[in-house]
């Protein structure tokens, strides 16, 4: 191997493999010698893989304090051919130790409770069995995410972009039996699958025209000569951006990819929080940010990507208000988040991007894991109760209600995270989404009315939620009979609700400490002054929408699973497009999906067996046809092969005196 | 030189020695078939690590030559002329790692007439390796011709409902192809009174004015047996109607004999038309691609979904062969090796189904992977590997296939290599509509409740292609340095001309 | 006498044999064809042979007398065979050399 010699200036840097190699070590133990033990020991040595990840990723933190220019620590050669080269390299540096930090802390967190979750989880869909694998697929993710974090190139990136599709494809369909008509949840993992391939297209187009261009794909490299393309092409670095975002929509879920992630549901809830609200999905986020370098030497892109962050944002807000499944609601709510953290970082506000990418996996987690308990909980009740033969839908919020006393620790944590999540001062949420709205205001005014708007819309829905799960009474013999979870669901829960509070901590207006801190990265990086005025808005339009939600839906609980939504009855119309999801899954259909197969299947049959094998069975039927017409002279009556060897031998002698 | 003989001549007689001792062992005695035939190719490869052990890394010519005068016709002669560089060198492990996995994959797939299976199946090898190997062109046209018996056989025999009519379109396509090479293979033994690879490659001026004619002779015999778009019908034809073995082998090294050809010889010996027709035949791979994906996605049958899988995934080796760049032609000839793999393992995959349940009806599956989950989890890495997931087999051959494609100068746009993209898109969507119908969902057959997992031995004929999978994904370079030098000097060797005629 | 003459009847046996053999469905019939097509060449052989004033014609003779006693024992004999499984010696009831 020809690995030029880079010095490591750092010794804790030297650990950075680490953070991809321990979860990997969790998989292989689980995977071979996991089958005899029991739940317990594989869960935690799945979680111990984790917790050890974000060890090393603190250790990288130490040492990024004291040497911030960070570091690449090269392990392996991966693909050489001729001016080819692509290594397997770590990169440590600020960006993507928050980012290892976020992933393998949340990660941890949802590790642990899964145990828990799990335990009870396998036995309701009754295949215990199924245990061991779920953790297998959970340090896959983390390894996956690692790789895509820790990165030093785009190809590398890559691995870990489509490694994290996977394993969301394999926990999105974890209970592949279940779901609409029992196939529900495989469908709903391969259309997430095949949904993020779209995306990962144009995530590889991009890598081809940056090598094309550029002639390498590491990261400083193409960072290094991009204004210098700027200046010869910029038609190509505008393809290239372009090309990113839409992978950018496939991953993060938004405006035209983000069809998949609501259905994403599907999977066991820990895996919506952990892969589905606060680490994947932001893989995107992450990408934009990470490229700044190239987007902000071409104002069209920049201007898309916050268009279609600002538009996702508002979009996927107006769905989460018709949903009524528990875990529906936060996951449009994640996909309007993530408009924010896009628009963020679409429009240059790579730190306020990351920013809300930190606080939002710590609330949104807490939310996902909370909605999580609260299921349970109501599993539980109508398991004890007396009509539990009846099928009814433990996520849907009608069926709730009153949750309040039933489950007081899961309702004080989701309180927490969804007043976070909604922008209430002093929480982790409002500092973020005020940062992201100040740079709005400054660059994209417009933008700036879309997500101010959604705040509200976020603000509202999530005060819908509260109501119908926690308030009122309850509306079924499941919420009735429901019961709080267990120490090792509740605990991660208070952590995060922990984090949920103090995460705005880490960019307090004032000290700035993220913003310090990704500036040895993102070179770009320009500061936000904190706006009071912009700050009592975004306060003003939360609390609004709380109170709107309270109007609507506290005055006057819903009395039943079957009232109207009190919503429904002032939008009427809308409203219904809401609960349909403004059809856009629908138009899919029958925009690529329908004709995609219908074009497939001529192809098959028409095409293929038709015309192609047509011609080649055509040509055996003439060859065939024409022995059958000359096989005729071959009559079997001695007689008249004599008689054409007479003729032949009176040719020949014709022939021969004649010439 | 192992044990005194050179490893090449051991390589193609070694099977031969086999086919003899399998003659003595009578009929009944269906153990001791088996275990010749298993333990021949077992040998096999183990040559085939020797030549590997002997082959020098970074030398791009041709090593551990073996050349006799064989024939003399005139002035002609005929030679016995073998050799192996970094373009056959996988190919050749490839083949003997296959053949052993298929011959294991019969244990109890095959019942009737196993000695007869057997004897076949070692000639093949020969045969197979003798294409891969032979650098005189006779040699190399009976080598080719030698395979097509065998298999039509395998076919014919042991094969399912339609077998005669899927042996006689598979003998009839190829041979249409193999008598035009023969032709053009004719005409370059008279024209320059030699039939040896290197003394052609000196004398390509002599035939220089006839090099478009002689490509398509040639290009004709590889593109079928690739097969390329719109030459392919034979393909699952003959797929579904092949036994398990049959199957393994024809995706996993019949096909590539193929590619190989234009590799060998098409490229070096006709650069001027290979030049010309790049962008022609790049577009007929890139349409390949799109089309097997397009049409494998409305199959029911899962062996004939494999088979069009296999035309999308030979599009993407023969875009990289056109391409004629150092990345594409490597990335061909690991695609080539990804594709023997992968493709072999789902064939593998399918015949394990088949023997439990006697239909390939993916209908007449669904939740196999509760029932089966040792199956279901392994099936699921050769899905992903031949789907082009990064961090396994099949993602570095298409990246460097098409980075490669991207940026030639040869084809001069990349769209050829931008529209093959889509078929990444294209065969996420039918190889998990695959994996989806059969592995998941709930099991909607009573009869598939009670499906055995699969036993130790079924188990070992996937797990060394599954090592190979992971080893290719995550590192790769051990293989590309086998194969670097060679393609490297053949690109240089094409481009040179590109630049003479400038 | 010229030799014409001897030519003359030669080629007149000759046809006459053809006919015979192309027009007759009675296999004896047409072994007698073929015979008068051996003796029409027979008696050119010999005619040449005098004209020539050679032996190398009666000699020929000799071999083909020979060749067709041979042949009209096969061929009787497999008309007996054929008369056996058959029950016909009609030439036209054995057309099963057909493609």
């Amino acid at each position: 191997m020809h690995m030029e010699v880079m010095t490591v200036t750092e010794p804790l840097f030297r650990l950075a493999p680490g953070v991809v190699f321990l979860p990997v070590v969790g998989i292989l133990l689980n995977l071979f010698l996991g089958e005899r033990w029991n739940e317990k020991v594989v869960g935690w040595i799945a979680s111990l893989a984790t917790v050890g990840a974000f060890g090393v990723a603190v250790a990288l933190a130490v040492g990024l304090t004291r040497h911030p220019e960070g570091a690449v620590v090269p392990l392996l050669t991966w693909i050489h051919i001729g001016d080819f080269r692509v290594d397997w390299v770590f990169r440590v540096d600020t960006l993507s130790v928050v980012m290892m930090l976020v992933v393998a802390g949340v990660g941890a967190l949802i590790h642990i409770y899964s145990i828990g979750y799990m335990h009870e989880d396998v036995r309701h869909q009754g295949d215990p069995r199924r245990f061991r694998r779920f953790f297998v697929f959970l340090n896959l993710f983390i390894a996956a995410m690692m790789i895509l974090v820790s990165a030093n190139n785009f190809l590398m990136l890559f691995v870990g972009w489509e490694g994290v599709g996977l394993c969301s494809y394999l926990l999105i369909g974890f209970w592949f039996e279940k779901g609409a008509g029992g196939i529900g949840n495989a469908l709903a993992a391969k259309k997430a699958f095949v949904v993020n391939r779209i995306g990962d297209f144009g995530l590889l187009i991009a890598l081809f025209l940056i090598f094309a261009n550029f002639g390498t794909l590491d990261f400083e490299a193409v960072f290094r000569q991009a204004p210098q393309l700027a200046q010869v092409a910029p038609g190509i670095l505008t393809a290239i951006t372009l090309f990113m975002l839409l992978g950018v929509t496939g991953k993060s879920a938004q405006i035209p990819l983000y069809v998949w992630l609501p259905d994403a549901m599907a999977g066991p809830t820990p895996v919506s929080a952990l892969i589905h609200a606060a680490t994947m999905v932001t893989a995107g986020v992450y990408l934009v940010a990470r490229s700044q370098a190239l987007y902000i030497e071409v104002p069209l892109a920049q201007s898309t990507v916050t268009w279609v962050g600002g538009l996702t944002a508002l979009l996927a807000a107006t769905i989460a208000l018709g949903q009524y499944d528990i875990k529906r609601v936060l996951a449009y709510s994640t996909i309007s988040q993530l408009g924010f953290m896009v628009a963020a970082v679409g429009m240059g506000a790579a730190v306020a991007g990351m920013f809300h990418l930190v606080t939002h996996a710590f609330f949104k987690a807490l939310l996902f894991l909370s909605a999580g308990s609260v299921i349970l909980g109501m599993e539980r009740g109508h398991e004890s109760g007396h009509h539990h033969q009846v099928e009814i839908d433990v996520q849907d919020m009608r069926f709730m209600g009153g949750l309040r006393q039933r489950m007081p620790v899961t309702f004080w944590v989701y309180l927490i995270g969804a007043l976070a999540l909604a922008g209430v001062a002093p929480l982790a949420g409002f500092f973020s989404k005020d940062e992201i709205l100040a740079a709005a205001s400054a660059k994209f005014p417009a933008v700036f009315g879309l997500l101010l708007f959604s705040a509200l819309l976020t603000a509202l829905y999530m005060g819908r939620q509260l109501a119908l799960v926690f308030f009122g009474e309850p509306r079924s013999e499941a919420a009735e009979k429901a019961t709080e979870s267990a120490p090792i669901v509740t605990v991660p829960l208070i952590v995060l609700a922990v984090l949920s509070v103090l995460g705005g901590l880490i960019n307090l207006p004032g000290s700035y400490a993220l913003e310090h801190w990704l500036e040895h990265t993102l070179h770009t990086v320009e500061a936000i002054p904190f706006q009071v005025s912009i700050a009592a808005s975004s306060l003003a339009v939360a609390l609004a929408g709380l109170g709107l939600a309270w109007w609507l839906y506290g005055r006057r609980p819903l009395p039943s699973p079957r009232e109207t939504d009190p919503l429904a009855r002032v939008l009427d119309g809308v409203y219904h497009a809401l609960e349909r999801k403004w059809w856009v899954d629908e138009i899919y259909h029958a925009l690529v999906v329908r004709p995609y197969h219908g074009l497939a299947h001529v192809l098959a049959q028409v095409v293929d067996l038709g015309f192609i094998d047509g011609i080649v069975n055509g040509i055996g039927y003439v060859a065939r046809r024409l022995a059958l017409w000359w096989r005729q002279w071959q009559n079997g009556y001695v007689r008249s092969y004599a008689l054409s060897i007479v003729v032949g031998v009176v040719l020949i002698v014709a022939y021969l005196l004649l010439r | 030189m192992i044990l005194g003989i050179n490893g090449l001549i051991g390589l193609i007689a070694l099977p031969l020695v086999g086919f003899v001792i399998l003659l003595f062992i009578p009929s009944e005695a269906k153990k001791a078939l088996r275990w010749v035939a298993l333990l021949t190719s077992l040998a096999t490869f183990v040559v085939a690590l020797g030549v590997l052990a002997q082959f020098q890394v970074g030398n791009p010519n041709l090593q551990m030559v073996v050349r006799q005068p064989w024939v003399r016709i005139g002035d002609v002669t005929i030679e016995f002329y073998l050799g192996v560089d970094g373009l056959s060198l996988l190919m050749v492990l490839l083949t003997a790692f296959l053949t052993p996995i298929a011959i294991l994959s019969t244990w109890s797939a095959v019942e009737e007439r196993v000695k007869g299976f057997m004897l076949f199946f070692l000639l093949l090898e020969s045969g197979m390796l003798g294409v891969f190997l032979a650098l005189d062109l006779v040699l190399f046209y009976i080598f080719w011709e030698f395979t097509l018996v065998p298999m039509i056989f395998l076919i014919g025999v042991w094969g399912g409902e339609r077998r005669v009519y899927a042996a006689v379109k598979f003998f009839l396509f190829t041979m249409v192809g193999s008598v035009l090479m023969l032709l053009g293979i004719l005409y370059l033994g008279l024209q320059t009174r030699t039939f040896a690879w290197d003394a052609l490659l000196q004398q390509r001026g002599v035939f220089a004015a006839a090099q478009l004619w002689l490509f398509l002779a040639f290009g004709l015999a590889f593109a079928i047996k690739v097969p390329m778009f719109p030459l392919h019908t034979w393909l699952p034809d003959a797929h579904v109607e092949a036994p398990t073995a049959g199957s393994v082998i024809l995706a996993g090294v019949l096909l590539k004999m193929g590619a190989y050809g234009f590799l060998r010889f098409n490229l070096p010996l006709f650069p001027q038309a290979t030049l010309q027709l790049a962008p022609w035949m790049a577009g007929l791979a890139v349409v390949g691609i799109l089309y097997g994906a397009a049409v494998a996605y409305a199959q029911q049958d899962v062996k004939k979904l494999v088979a069009y899988s296999s035309v999308s995934h030979l599009g993407f080796v023969m875009l990289g062969t056109f391409a004629l760049t150092a990345q594409g032609l490597a990335g061909a000839v690991l695609q080539m090796v990804n594709h023997g793999l992968s493709t072999g393992a789902l064939f593998l995959i399918v015949g394990m189904l088949y023997e439990r349940r006697h239909t390939r009806q993916m209908s007449a599956f669904g939740g196999i992977w509760k029932i089966m989950p040792v199956l279901g989890a392994l099936s699921l890495v050769v899905t992903l590997s031949s789907l082009g997931l990064p961090g396994l087999n099949g993602f570095v051959g298409e990246l460097t296939i098409l980075l490669g494609a991207f940026r030639s100068t040869v084809l001069g746009s990349p769209w050829f290599a931008g529209v093959a993209t889509v078929g990444v898109i294209l065969a996420a969507v039918y190889l998990l509509t695959m994996f989806e119908k059969v592995f998941l969902g709930p099991v909607r057959h009573e009869e598939n409740r009670t499906l055995p997992d699969l036993n130790a031995r079924e188990v070992l004929t996937l797990v060394p292609i599954l090592v190979l999978i992971f080893w290719i994904g995550l590192y790769p370079q051990p293989f590309l340095n086998l194969i670097n030098p060679s393609a490297e000097q053949l690109v240089a060797l094409v481009q040179s001309v590109a630049l003479a005629a400038h | 006498m010229p030799l014409v003459y001897y030519l003359g009847l030669s080629a007149f046996m000759f046809t006459i044999g053809i006919l015979a053999v192309v027009l007759r469905r009675n296999p004896l019939v047409v072994f007698m064809g073929l015979e008068l097509m051996f003796n029409a060449a027979n008696l050119a052989f010999v005619a040449f042979a005098a004209f020539h004033k050679v032996l190398d014609g009666e000699i020929f003779v000799f071999f083909v007398i020979t060749t067709a006693a041979a042949e009209v024992a096969i061929g009787l004999a497999l008309i007996v065979a054929i008369f056996r499984t058959k029950h016909s010696i009609d030439l036209d009831q054995m057309s099963q050399l057909k493609g």
